[in-house]
């Protein structure tokens, strides 16, 4: 087993012939994923790479490949139209790689995704893979191994840093999440956590956050009442200026939280061991399994 | 992007947020002029983008005209948080019955735009909400359906006993609320709202940031970016598609993604070096950017080492390393680098450095502890 995706996942394509979205849709192909459809407007009746049926909308290619799965790389204007559409074609797992969505857009994405009972993860992520079986997003292949640690990430390339050094010192992954850096996204720890928890083939986990907002302190409530599982974490951002904060609502809505001292002190709490460096995930882990 | 109080109280002015008159100044002989419209009795403030400016003297009573012109002259160019005074703001000044808060900022924890009111407003509102936090009201709003009206009265309600005032205050944020989506942005604010002795509400001052992601399908907006009142070295780096942030350090960091570049700043100083900035370079790669990265990273004197910390992905190794070249081309680097360097074509990278005369190094630990101690004037 893994979390989220595995040998099941039939993928749509949504931008599979802008650049980024081809680009990465071959790679995926090449990895193993199922990539069965691709949708871009005005392009419907097209192959991708001959092979690849591409649709002129989510609806017409989830009828006529049942894909149940989408990752998006359109640009970030049309975005969250994007995951209108998935979500509203019946496809159950949204992925949203396209950086730069406007906060606004999200504040009614999310409630959509949620009423049609579709996950999203991100936006602005780097998608998911488990290794050997199938990999949605950008999350290079090469750098991945098949294993018992479960990754879950708010980073894109520090995400891959700790693969890296995982991989290296032959710690394979069995799925690693990048759960995106907006402020808003659809899927958070706790659903990461909770599904490596549930998750017979992972054995201990890996979460790695920064500086800004709560999540992690949440995240850090539920492992200590949830997650039996041995749980190694990061915050980056240590060094971060506090910066020329304008008006006070940030600081009235969250006040003093936030910064890594902080958020490394509630991972303690938690029972999570904190790596000072992303060096220190392999002894970390080998500590506690 | 930051908009200046006297852009917020435009905005919130056509949107029908009853505003007091204010005018722009850049010279105090202009502010005088103001003034002396105004009736010599004004408010000069500067117009920076800065919390804190009043208590950084940078908001002054003036009496008359005279004083006015001598306010603004003190505070044009006056520095506050490293950034320069260039425009103050003259307006009218009010006379104030009760000074209260309202804000809507969107917040991560709920997923909505929350509006948040205080009947304690003015400059020590953050400590109000530290020390007293029942004098902060709170309600997230559903986007599909706005700020409705009841919700908004009872928020009035909350800053005001009398119904009419309690009526202002909703119809206020009702209409503050309109802004933040019809703008774009991640924060609104007015502190204080007054009322005034004759009992109407007035937004005194407002603050507006607009999320950036907006700015590319909203180009009146973007119009309003002010680059003289920013860094120089952060308007070059957005130029360049960079973001960047200045510290005080001496190792100049230059990563792609922003959690490694934090995490790389981290290791500077673990290993016991400073890092004199944030820069990431994104995720697509260009060589420009890389040279852009360098001339930004050594226009600052204080750097004395470059370390590179690249994790191909969507960036490739080898556009990073050619960029790395070039850049050693168009002009003289007097400092040393340390290139880390792993991930989408890092063998072709590493050949690209290697016959330039660079070497490469594949470890993170490796590379910070080598720009460190570079930086203390060690040799690796």
């Amino acid at each position: 087993m893994s979390v989220f995706i595995d040998k099941s996942t039939r993928l749509l394509v949504q931008g599979i012939t802008g650049r980024d979205g081809s680009f990465h849709a071959k790679q995926m192909i090449e990895y193993g994923t199922k990539v069965v459809a691709g949708v871009t407007p005005g392009k419907g009746g097209q192959r991708f790479e001959n092979a690849v049926p591409v649709f002129n909308t989510v609806a017409e290619a989830v009828h006529a490949t049942q894909a149940n799965t989408s990752v998006i790389y359109v640009p970030a204007v049309v975005a969250a139209s994007a995951i209108f559409e998935a979500a509203d074609s019946g496809i159950g797992l949204i992925i949203c790689i396209t950086e730069g969505i406007p906060v606004l857009d999200m504040t009614r994405a999310l409630p959509f995704v949620h009423e049609r009972g579709a996950r999203l993860i991100g936006p602005n992520c780097p998608g998911l893979i488990s290794p050997g079986k199938s990999k949605v997003g950008i999350i290079p292949g090469n750098i991945c191994q098949p294993g018992k640690i479960g990754v879950v990430s708010r980073s894109g390339t520090l995400t891959y840093e700790i693969i890296h050094q995982l991989s290296t010192h032959g710690m394979g992954q069995s799925t690693c999440v990048g759960i995106g850096g907006d402020p808003l996204i659809g899927t958070n720890f706790i659903h990461c956590l909770s599904a490596f928890e549930a998750d017979p083939e992972t054995r201990a986990i890996v979460m790695i956050g920064e500086i800004g907002g709560t999540d992690e302190q949440q995240a850090a409530e539920f492992v200590k009442e949830k997650v039996k599982k041995p749980v190694v974490g990061f915050i980056a951002g240590q060094t971060a200026p506090p910066g020329r904060r304008m008006g006070h609502a940030g600081a009235i809505i969250s006040g003093s939280s936030g910064t890594a001292a902080e958020k490394m002190a509630a991972l303690e709490k938690a029972g999570i061991s904190v790596m000072k460096r992303p060096a220190d995930v392999v002894p970390l882990l080998k500590e506690r399994l | 992007m930051n908009l200046h109080e006297y852009q917020a109280r435009d905005i919130l002015r056509r949107h029908g947020v009853p505003v007091p008159p204010g005018e722009v100044a850049t010279t105090p002989a202009e502010a005088r002029a103001i003034a002396e419209r105004f009736g010599g009795k004004v408010v000069v403030k500067a117009q920076v983008h800065a919390g804190g400016r009043g208590k950084a003297g940078g908001v002054k009573l003036a009496s008359t005209a005279a004083e006015a012109e001598a306010h603004a002259k003190a505070i044009l160019g006056m520095k506050i948080k490293g950034l320069t005074v260039q425009k103050v703001l003259i307006a009218p000044a009010a006379e104030i019955a009760t000074e209260s808060y309202v804000g809507i900022i969107v917040d991560r924890a709920s997923q909505r735009p929350v509006i948040m009111v205080s009947p304690a407003g003015g400059i020590d509102i953050e400590e109000v909400a530290a020390k007293t936090p029942e004098k902060i009201h709170r309600l997230a709003v559903d986007p599909r359906y706005g700020l409705l009206p009841h919700q908004a009265l009872t928020l009035g309600f909350a800053l005001y006993r009398d119904v009419k005032q309690a009526r202002a205050a909703a119809d206020l944020m009702q209409k503050l609320y309109e802004v933040v989506y019809a703008v774009g942005a991640s924060l609104a604010e007015i502190n204080p709202l007054v009322t005034t002795p004759d009992g109407s509400a007035q937004a005194l001052d407002a603050k507006i940031v607009i999320d950036d992601n907006e700015l590319e399908r909203r180009p009146e907006i973007a119009a309003l970016r002010d680059v003289s009142a920013e860094a120089p070295e952060e308007v070059a780096a957005r130029e360049a598609g960079l973001t960047f942030i200045k510290l005080d350090g001496d190792v100049g960091c230059c990563v792609n993604g922003a959690g490694l570049a934090m995490a790389t700043m981290d290791l500077v100083q673990y290993y016991g070096g400073a890092p004199a900035n944030f820069l990431d370079i994104g995720g697509s790669s260009n060589p420009q950017k890389v040279v852009a990265a360098l001339r930004i990273m050594t226009a600052d004197p204080r750097v004395k080492v470059i370390l590179f910390n690249i994790f191909g992905g969507i960036t490739r190794g080898d556009d990073v390393a050619n960029g790395i070249v070039q850049a050693t081309r168009e002009f003289s680097l007097k400092l040393p680098l340390v290139i880390r360097l792993t991930g989408t074509n890092e063998r072709e990278a590493i050949e690209i450095l290697s016959k330039a005369g660079f070497p490469a190094l594949t470890d993170m630990d490796e590379a910070v502890k080598r720009a460190v101690a570079l930086s203390k004037g060690k040799a690796a």
